[in-house]
């Protein structure tokens, strides 16, 4: 009796694990595997070509610059909320929590369709800004704005709870003696959430970095211009091209891999620090 | 965020003042979603042309989209000079929102549509269930697909075609047209919402035996997927499918391009321009070029919206309104 007991109760460990495992294989692994399959398909020749034509490598480069302007951005941003909220009492505090959190709850597609009417010929502000010669939308920073609200959670997020399980008490020794504001963030605030706050921008940088819904409405689509590397994926699968979709698909997988591995590593740091 | 929203003017500031730098001329196509390989195919040509006539360089940059969404976009400040379209209405969508001049369809020739296309079909490697027409869409056994009619404009094609060889057929005996689109639409195993996702059921699900879409994209398929040995079929009867432009006048007077937008859209009709369409499988207008290409894209009796139904505008009451004609052969789903 006693043995058979024993014997169920490995069982059931080892059932629950291979099943954990066969899904994670088939949900995660298999896929993945199945776009650098694809995109090799035709060979290294036809991927290197797919990868280095003029329209995908502005894709990868807008797409990067995007990342470049909104991730250090929002790791300001995210840093200044998380301060305020966390060590200051102020009348609509409980307000500005919900609102950094307004983004994980809207969906992108939304996002893109307020800046759309915002900024829009049609819109509130568009024909001041048309006035002006001052195009947000369909170039650049219409991307750029539609990227940074939809990532601007993500460092907020990670470093708050941090900041409020530690507590005020450091700052306060800090300003006991002397420190002056600027020496009190960079020598005992930062330190302290180091770790959060890289976790927070590895996460933002992946968000932007894949971000479609959102930025596919404000875009324009314009090749080679405002083309990010999800729209350009997407564009070529429509266009029967599914060897350079994949193609472009794997640098984005790429990316996505590289931030996995950082964040496991700043994952492991932040437990032991 | 305030601080951001500043940078990011600056940024628009430093752009809006690069650009007039540039002393060439340049052209923004937005175009349908699909055209991407026939425009990187035409706009080179071009640009060598209007290099060799002006002697003035030009840049012309692509955007591709659904042509609903595109018209979107352009009507909330996506600055086209010239639109390539798929679908007149979506044109007509940029006329009320006073970018487009009313008479579009006079400004170029064959109703501003240079090229056009028809439903066809593609069948599996030596057409085994034998399907050459419209009629043999409705047998028993036979599995045609093609997208969501609801849902798609490549499928409303589909079905006003289907809906044209039936009246041809039963000599306009509206209820034996109305039974025989019912037994077609009732043989398609899966309605997928758009073109692509019923591409890839026919090619990669391998379900059903004959995939209806554009001719156009018929021969793009074949290729893509020449491994299957899949074949064209023109049936004998089809739709008349424009692929309308115009130039978007009011954008491109502002840009000072209305010259170079028209003679792009006017070469779309030269020999050249129409050649190479005629080898993405778009029906062209040029005799001549439309003879060399007569074994690839053989003879075909079309019809227009038009004359069958009266225009579109009748189709959508008719046939696409809730509870109309299409709805009523569309019941057993």
């Amino acid at each position: 009796m006693s043995i058979a007991h024993h014997k169920e109760s490995r069982l059931v460990p080892r059932l629950l694990i291979g099943l954990a495992v066969a899904l994670t294989l088939l949900m995660v692994v298999a896929p993945l595997a199945f776009i650098f399959w694809s995109a090799f398909s035709r060979g290294w020749n036809v991927y290197v070509s797919n990868i280095l034509h003029p329209v995908t490598l502005h894709a990868i480069w807008l797409t990067t610059l995007v990342a470049l302007i909104v991730v250090p951005l929002n790791v300001a941003f995210g840093v200044a909320a998380a301060w305020a909220v966390a060590r200051f009492k102020f009348p609509g505090r409980g307000l500005v929590l919900t609102a950094i959190e307004i983004p994980f709850s809207v969906s992108p597609i939304i996002a893109g369709i307020c800046y759309l009417l915002l900024y829009g010929r049609q819109g509130l502000l568009g024909p001041w800004l048309m006035e002006h010669e001052m195009q947000v939308l369909f170039a650049l920073p219409g991307i750029v704005l539609v990227t940074m609200f939809v990532t601007s959670p993500f460092v907020a997020r990670e470093v708050l709870p941090l900041m409020q399980a530690q507590g005020s008490e450091q700052e306060q020794a800090a300003v006991t003696l002397g420190a002056n504001g600027w020496q009190i963030f960079r020598r005992v605030t930062l330190p302290n959430i180091r770790w959060a706050l890289l976790y927070g921008a590895v996460l933002c940088t992946a968000r932007a970095v894949g971000e479609f819904g959102g930025v596919s409405v404000v875009s324009g689509n314009i090749r080679g211009q405002t083309n990010t590397l999800p729209l350009h994926v997407e564009l070529l699968f429509n266009d029967l091209n599914a060897v350079g979709a994949f193609a472009a698909a794997s640098t984005l997988t790429v990316i996505a891999l590289v931030a996995l591995v950082v964040k496991s590593v700043l994952e492991s740091r932040r437990h032991q620090a | 965020m305030k601080r951001s929203i500043f940078r990011v003017a600056a940024l628009v500031a430093g752009l809006t003042a690069a650009a007039p730098a540039l002393a060439q001329d340049s052209l923004l196509n937005v175009s349908y979603d699909v055209a991407r390989e026939l425009f990187e195919d035409l706009n080179p040509k071009f640009i060598a042309q209007w290099k060799a006539d002006k002697g003035r360089d030009l840049t012309i940059d692509q955007s591709h989209g659904g042509s609903s969404r595109q018209a979107r976009a352009i009507l909330e400040g996506l600055a086209a000079d010239v639109v390539t379209f798929n679908q007149e209405t979506d044109i007509d969508a940029l006329v009320e929102g006073g970018l487009v001049d009313q008479n579009w369809r006079e400004a170029f020739p064959n109703g501003a549509s240079p090229y056009y296309s028809l439903p066809a079909f593609l069948v599996r490697k030596g057409n085994p269930k034998g399907i050459q027409d419209w009629g043999d869409l409705a047998k028993e056994g036979v599995q045609p697909v093609f997208p969501n009619p609801k849902t798609s404009g490549n499928a409303r094609y589909t079905y006003l075609a289907a809906y044209a060889w039936g009246l041809n057929e039963f000599g306009g005996d509206h209820a034996k047209t109305q039974e025989f689109v019912k037994n077609l639409l009732s043989n398609v195993p899966v309605f997928d919402t758009g073109g692509r996702a019923a591409t890839q059921t026919f090619a990669e699900r391998e379900i059903g035996d004959v995939l209806v879409t554009f001719e156009a994209e018929t021969g793009g398929i074949a290729a893509e997927y020449a491994d299957k040995g899949f074949e064209r079929v023109t049936p004998s009867i089809s739709l008349f499918s424009a692929f309308p432009v115009a130039v978007v006048a009011e954008y491109a007077k502002k840009k000072g391009s209305e010259e170079v937008a028209t003679a792009y859209l006017n070469w779309l009709y030269s020999p050249e321009a129409q050649k190479a369409l005629a080898e993405h499988y778009y029906r062209v207008t040029d005799k001549d070029v439309a003879a060399d290409y007569a074994d690839k894209l053989p003879e075909v009796k079309l019809v227009t919206v038009d004359e069958i139904f009266g225009g579109w505008a009748k189709v959508r009451a008719e046939h696409l309104a809730d509870g109309g004609i299409l709805d009523q052969v569309f019941v057993n789903r």
